[in-house]
């Protein structure tokens, strides 16, 4: 309130307007701040709507024009070459700090000192394992290697997610799906179905040798367990879904997963526990050499190479069929 | 060693065996494992938080193996370890009852189970970034952490999510790719990744002037990819998707636990890696200080004009990452622990809003335009509570927890000798205006009485507390935890001091 200038003025002026916001006389707020809805809708005439129809439509078929559209061509140009800048940026970067690395093979290098010295001195009598490599992922570092399983199987939940179908009957069901995507392959194609017979069982054993071998020669469960899948995805596609179910369902897969890894959770749990507390473990190391040496190690690289098959196989017969 | 400092150990592994377990379990069973494990997990680190106080023993290293340190594994605990694991456990518990309702709407029945799993994954992925000891450690759990992040996003199946989790995907693996080559730089240059190990050889390499280029470079490379992954503010374009379409349990729990763990992680990189001396003497830490300035006023910028309140909540969350980082950025101890302060608000409350803004959509014909949510605090009271609570404490009003996190922020800026006071203050006061007006002008649209006319018309509902009484159950406990860190705040900073000082 002032007592120089009359009410009506004085409410305009800024001092005014904040005092009334003050006393809860006027609230800046209302009707300002807030986006509105647009009122008068259904009021319009025909002609009226017409027109707004059209409008809508031009504005539609304006967005989407794109190859006329210069905003749009600008936009494009811009992120296109501002994307090239930030690439070429980070990749100089980067190749300017690898020539300042220390270089490769050189004796000196910070990297050569008692870690690596260790493994490849003590690696075999610590662990057992004539593969150093193995020896080092599954029992020095064991407990990354848990976690590196676990990225498989995590991966194949998130693929079960997105591709799982679970419609059983009906239109947009896995089955039928599987029948459209597959209309024009061959059925039974007697090149492949020969050369996967014969191939089929090499493969398969190779990949077990290279699991059973892990901890004597280069190989280990991850390698064997890929060698595995991809036989079982070669005769999938030689014979078709129906054989393949007969011996591997999504049962099948689930508990095979889950016994491997609860195996390695369980095992690697035990062995975790007794090193924390200095108390010895138990497990015969065994000659190294010998095919059952290296505790725990071999189970583990089954174990693994189980994961790995049943992931490979199952990705596979997701993308194919969307459930097995 | 007494039996209770197995407790790292053994809440990793139960979170991880639980997530397998649940692989074979029907739905029901595994949320029930689920919720088991949460809670046995929060418990176990609640005592060993207890037990690391009382005795007084800093921190200790558990030997995960046979070998010791350099050569095997080990994890390593101390007081703010077990509280964030304890935390985080509380969080991740109400987040998961908040929407579990939610759940049976959004998610196909018989792809429960698979969500359940990816929900303890995450947990245990969690907890090993937060007591991990080793770099490599660390990255393999970050690898877990996405993959069961983008899991989560896409779990419900729409366009946009899809979208969102392949927008999310890309920039995360942005992140994990810097991640990892800044890795293997710190390696060829140190020879090792355990964490104590690397900090000596750095400090070494740093004085004698040897290598100093690549360092630099390779711990900002290692810096930016975790700030990527946790949308620091250029780099959270897949934010606001990310958070307003994935059903809500996985929108609570990315905004206030995944990020946070990847900030965990870049805090302990800081101080147990690089070096505080180190870190704070080079160009890093102006630029994440900047960059947090910018998201601080560019998050809200973006928030007020959003007219979808999920996506305004996930919004404000660029504007508190943003805070988390100028936390960093002002290169002092009091900003560190206010980041960490931050971290524990913007976790409790971030979740609540996001957990009482669906109960506000639901009475509102699952409408999430402004426009709907007239009134729609009287027809769901408890949801409306629980909203102007979390907006409140983002706010930063007194007896909420944000106003302790901001007045510690002012604190550390006040007493700043660099360039940086004035900035910090300046846009500290700007933003919490920014964030007034699109929190407050929210609350004051969900009390705007509707006349019951056009409510019925927009086919919204009223719902009482006792139809709901997980639910409600859920947002009495958020605004507790919250009153808790907004009005006893003393024990919590102290023990987050003792704790960074464990650190180094």
């Amino acid at each position: 309130m002032s007592r120089l200038i009359p009410e009506e003025e004085y409410g305009k002026r800024p001092i005014g307007a904040l005092r009334q916001w003050m006393s809860g006389v006027r609230d800046p707020y209302l009707n300002n701040v807030e986006a509105k809805e647009k009122t008068g809708q259904g009021e319009e005439s025909e002609e009226q709507l017409e027109e707004y129809q059209r409008e809508v439509l031009s504005v539609i078929r304006k967005a989407q024009d794109t190859a006329n559209n210069s905003q749009y061509t600008l936009f494009r140009k811009f992120y296109r070459s501002a994307a090239l800048i930030c690439c070429l940026t980070l990749t100089l970067m980067l190749l300017i700090t690898v020539a300042y690395l220390p270089p490769v093979g050189n004796a000196g290098n910070p990297a050569h000192n008692e870690v690596a010295a260790k493994y490849i001195k003590d690696g075999m009598q610590d662990t057992g394992a004539v593969n150093i490599v193995t020896g080092m992922i599954l029992d020095y570092r064991a407990f990354d290697t848990f976690g590196e399983s676990n990225v498989l199987f995590i991966a194949t939940c998130t693929v079960l997610i997105l591709m799982r179908n679970d419609k059983k009957k009906g239109r947009g069901s896995a089955e039928e799906e599987e029948r459209r995507d597959s209309f024009y392959e061959p059925k039974s194609d007697k090149i492949l179905q020969t050369s996967a017979m014969i191939l089929v069982p090499f493969i398969i054993l190779f990949g077990i040798y290279v699991i059973l071998n892990g901890h004597l020669s280069p190989g280990g469960g991850f390698s064997g367990g890929a060698i595995i899948g991809a036989g079982l995805i070669l005769y999938l596609n030689a014979f078709g879904i129906e054989k393949t179910e007969k011996f591997f369902t999504a049962k099948t897969y689930k508990w095979i997963s889950f016994c491997s890894l609860s195996f390695y959770c369980i095992a690697k749990s035990y062995s975790f526990y007794t090193g924390a507390h200095h108390l010895e473990s138990g497990i015969p190391l065994g000659i190294p050499g010998n095919i059952l040496s290296s505790g725990l190690i071999l189970p583990l690289n089954i174990c693994v190479g189980l994961v790995v098959a049943c992931t490979m196989y199952a990705f596979f017969v997701l993308f194919r069929k969307g459930g097995f | 060693m007494d039996f209770i400092q197995n407790v790292p150990f053994f809440s990793i592994m139960i979170s991880m065996f639980s997530g397998i377990i649940s692989s074979i379990l029907s739905e029901k069973w595994a949320k029930r494992l689920n919720t088991a494990a949460i809670l046995v997990v929060g418990i176990m680190s609640g005592a060993l938080l207890l037990y690391l106080c009382r005795t007084g023993i800093g921190s200790y290293i558990f030997m995960m193996g046979h070998f010791p340190a350099p050569w095997g594994n080990e994890i390593r605990a101390g007081v703010l370890e077990a509280g964030m694991a304890m935390f985080f456990c509380i969080v991740m518990l109400l987040s998961m009852t908040g929407g579990r309702k939610k759940l049976f709407d959004e998610v196909e029945y018989t792809k429960h189970n698979i969500y359940y799993i990816l929900v303890d994954m995450m947990l245990s992925s969690l907890l090993a970034l937060i007591y991990t000891n080793d770099l490599f450690t660390a990255y393999v759990f970050v690898e877990i952490n996405t993959i069961a992040a983008c899991g989560l996003i896409m779990i419900r199946q729409n366009g946009r999510t899809i979208e969102a989790a392949v927008r999310y995907m890309i920039m995360s693996l942005l992140g994990s790719g810097l991640l990892l080559m800044g890795i293997c730089m710190l390696y060829d240059l140190t020879g090792h990744l355990l964490m104590s190990n690397i900090k000596e050889v750095m400090a070494e390499i740093m004085a004698n002037g040897t290598y100093r280029i690549p360092m630099l470079v390779t711990v900002g490379i290692m810096t930016i990819g975790l700030a990527i992954k946790s949308a620091l503010f250029p780099c959270h374009a897949w934010l606001p998707d990310a958070y307003g379409y994935s059903t809500v349990s996985s929108a609570a729990m990315l905004s206030s636990l995944v990020s946070k763990g990847y900030i965990f992680l870049l805090i302990k990189i800081f101080y147990r890696v690089i070096g505080l001396d180190i870190i704070y003497s080079s160009h890093i830490i102006g630029i994440l200080f900047i960059f947090g300035l910018c998201g601080m006023l560019f998050g809200s910028f973006s928030a007020i004009g959003e007219k979808d309140i999920r996506r305004m909540i996930a919004f404000s969350s660029v504007a508190q990452i943003g805070y988390i980082y100028m936390g960093f950025g002002l290169g002092m101890k009091e900003g560190m622990v206010a980041s960490v302060y931050h971290i524990l608000v913007h976790a409790a409350t971030k979740s609540l809003l996001f957990i009482s803004a669906i109960g506000l959509t639901d009475v509102s014909a699952g409408s999430r335009s402004f426009f709907a949510l007239n009134g729609s605090g009287y027809r769901n009271r408890i949801a409306g509570i629980g909203f102007a609570v979390g907006s409140l404490s983002m706010v930063g009003i007194p007896i909420f927890s944000g106003f302790v996190s901001k007045l510690l922020f002012a604190k550390a800026a006040i007493i700043n000798p660099t360039w940086k006071m004035f900035p910090t203050v300046i846009v500290l006061a700007i933003s919490t205006i920014l964030n007034a007006i699109y929190f407050l002008k929210t609350v004051i649209r969900i009390y705007t009485p509707e006349d019951l006319t056009v409510e019925k018309e927009k086919g919204s509902y009223s719902i009482r507390w006792d139809e709901q009484k997980l639910y409600a159950a859920t947002i009495i406990l958020f605004v507790v935890l919250n009153l808790i860190l907004g009005m006893n705040s003393r024990p919590v900073i102290h023990l987050i001091e003792t704790g960074l000082a464990n650190f180094a």
